[in-house]
C-alpha cells in the first residue's frame, strides 16, 4: 500500500462529519500549530499539516499515523482559527475513520467502550464504592438501563467495530534527534 | 430568588473517584436552597466515546438529554467533560436538522426522541448566573481572608467559545476567579492560566500531561498560592491524585493542595473541613487549614 496515494474525494467525506465542515477554508496560517499544547512537545504533531493533508486527500498517510491520538481536545485551535475551521473536530473525524476503516484504536478506548456497554458508566464501579456511598449518606448510584445503551451501540454499528478492532497501548511524542 | 430546581447529572468520574467533590457540592447547594433532583437512570455523557465514534457519543448524550426532557428539568453538572459534551450535543441537535434526524433514528430503537427542550448548566454557571455573586456573598459567614489561591477553570467549560457561549473569556477565564473572590480568598494570577491539564490523553501518553501539570503547579506555587482551585473532576485528578507521581517522575517536591471550588466555598459558608471531605484530598491542605484556624 502506497501511503502517498491521493484520494481527492477524501475531503468531501470529512466535510460531511459534524464539526469538520469548514476544512476547505483553511489557508495554512499555522495559528493552530503555534497555539497547540501538544505541538509544543512534539516535533511531528502539527495541526496545520493535518488540515493541509486532508485538503490534499493524503488519506492513507493520515490514517496510518498514531500521532492523531495526541490531541487533548482543549479546543484552543478551534477558538483561534481566523477561518472558523474546527481543527480539533477534524482530528476527531480522522480518528473516527481510522477506527472504522483501519479497525485500529487505542486500548484505553476499547476498555471505555466495553465498560459503558456493560454498566452504562465509563468505569466499572466496585461494590465497595457503592457501599461507601451508602455509608456517606449519598443517594444510591442508579443502575443504567444497559439494554438501551446496548441498542445504541448496535444502532450506530459501533459494537461490531470496536470488538473487531485491533488495539494499541501508547503513543509517544516524537522529537527530532 | 425564584425556586432553583435542577436534574443532577453526576457523570462517571465523580462517583468513581471523587466523592469529596460530590459531597461538598451537595452540602453547598443545599444550604443555598438549590433543589437537586436525582436521576433515576442515566449513562455516560458520551465524552470518552467521541474520539472513536462521534455518532454514538452524540446518541449517548442525547439519551441523557431525553431523560431530562421527560422530567422537564434542566441539567446541572459538576464536570467540565459532561457539561461540554451534553451542551454541545444539545446545541448541535437543536441546530443541525440532518444530524438530529439521524440521532433520532438511533433513539427510536429505545423509544426516545430528542426534542431540544432542556438546557445544560455547570455549577459555575448556576452560582454565577442563577444565584449571582452578590447573593452568594450573603452566604459567606466565614470569609477566607488572608488565604491565597489560584484558579484552573479547565478547557471544556469555556472552549470552544462559540458552542459554550456563556459569557466567560476562554483566554482569561474570570467566572471562577470572581467566585473565588466571593469567598474572601485572594485569587493570584499566573502564566498561561487557560492551558489544558492534559488528562484526556493520559491513557495513551503520560509524558505530556505530567509535563503540563508540573509546569502549572510550579507556576501556581511561584505566584504564592497556597492551593489550586478546580471545577472539574478530570483536572482535579491530574493535579491532586497524580501529584505524588508527578513529584516522583521529576524528583521534585511540589506539595500544592488542590481543592474543589465547592470545598473552598463550603469553608467560607461555615462548613467544617471534615464535612467537606478535605481529608479525602491526596495532597493534604495542612498549612491552608492551620492558616484558617488562626
Amino acid at each position: 500500500m502506497n501511503i502517498l496515494k491521493v484520494d481527492p474525494k477524501f475531503k468531501n467525506k470529512i466535510m460531511k462529519m459534524p464539526g469538520a465542515e469548514r476544512i476547505r477554508f483553511c489557508f495554512q496560517c499555522g495559528t493552530c500549530t503555534a497555539d497547540c499544547v501538544i505541538a509544543r512537545f512534539s516535533d511531528f504533531y502539527r495541526p496545520r499539516k493535518i488540515a493541509r493533508m486532508v485538503q490534499l486527500g493524503l488519506k492513507e498517510c493520515l490514517l496510518s499515523d498514531d500521532d492523531l491520538w495526541l490531541c487533548t481536545t482543549c479546543f484552543t485551535c478551534v477558538d483561534h482559527c481566523p477561518q472558523g475551521v474546527e481543527v480539533s473536530s477534524i482530528v476527531r473525524a480522522l480518528r473516527n475513520i481510522m477506527v472504522e476503516e483501519k479497525k485500529r484504536m487505542p486500548s484505553v478506548y476499547k476498555i471505555f467502550a466495553s465498560n459503558i456497554l456493560k454498566s452504562g458508566y465509563v468505569y466499572l464501579m466496585p461494590e465497595s464504592r457503592l457501599k461507601r456511598r451508602e455509608l456517606e449518606g449519598l443517594p444510591p448510584l442508579p443502575r443504567s438501563k444497559v439494554e438501551d445503551v446496548a441498542k445504541l451501540f448496535e444502532a450506530t454499528g459501533f459494537s461490531e467495530i470496536f470488538r473487531s478492532a485491533e488495539s494499541f497501548e501508547k503513543v509517544e511524542v516524537k522529537v527530532r534527534d | 430568588m425564584a425556586d432553583l430546581e435542577y436534574l443532577f447529572y453526576l457523570g462517571c468520574l465523580i462517583p468513581y473517584r471523587l466523592a469529596s467533590y460530590e459531597i461538598s457540592a451537595r452540602k453547598v447547594l443545599s444550604k443555598l436552597g438549590v433543589k437537586i433532583i436525582e436521576m433515576p437512570d442515566f449513562n455516560c455523557c458520551g465524552f470518552p466515546i467521541a474520539p472513536v465514534n462521534y455518532e454514538l457519543a452524540l446518541s449517548l448524550a442525547a439519551r441523557n438529554l431525553c431523560l431530562a426532557e421527560q422530567q422537564k428539568l434542566d441539567i446541572l453538572t459538576l464536570c467540565n467533560g459532561c457539561f461540554g459534551t451534553l451542551n454541545e450535543a444539545n446545541h448541535l441537535l437543536k441546530e443541525n436538522r440532518n444530524l438530529r434526524d439521524k440521532i433520532n433514528q438511533h433513539l427510536q430503537s429505545i423509544g426516545m426522541e430528542f426534542k431540544g427542550e432542556v438546557s445544560v448548566k455547570h455549577i459555575v454557571h448556576l452560582l454565577t448566573e442563577d444565584i449571582g455573586l452578590e447573593k452568594l456573598g450573603e452566604y459567606v459567614s466565614n470569609p477566607l481572608s488572608g488565604i491565597r489561591v489560584a484558579q484552573h477553570t479547565g478547557c471544556h467549560l469555556v472552549r470552544p467559545a462559540k458552542k459554550v457561549n456563556r459569557g466567560d473569556d476562554p483566554e482569561e477565564p474570570h467566572m471562577l476567579k470572581d467566585l473565588i473572590r466571593v469567598t474572601g480568598a485572594e485569587c493570584v494570577e499566573y502564566m498561561d492560566e487557560a492551558e489544558c491539564c492534559g488528562n484526556t490523553i493520559i491513557g495513551l501518553n503520560e509524558k505530556v500531561p505530567f509535563e503540563l501539570a508540573k509546569e502549572k503547579l510550579e507556576r501556581v506555587k511561584a505566584a504564592g498560592a497556597q492551593a489550586l482551585i478546580t471545577v472539574c473532576p478530570s483536572c482535579h485528578m491530574m493535579y491532586d491524585f497524580n501529584q505524588p507521581r508527578i513529584e516522583r517522575t521529576f524528583n521534585e517536591k511540589i506539595n500544592l493542595p488542590v481543592l474543589h471550588y465547592t470545598q473552598l466555598l463550603g469553608l467560607a459558608m461555615g462548613f467544617q473541613p471534615e464535612e467537606l471531605r478535605l481529608n479525602q484530598l491526596r495532597v493534604k491542605p495542612v498549612d491552608l487549614l492551620s492558616h484558617l484556624q488562626k
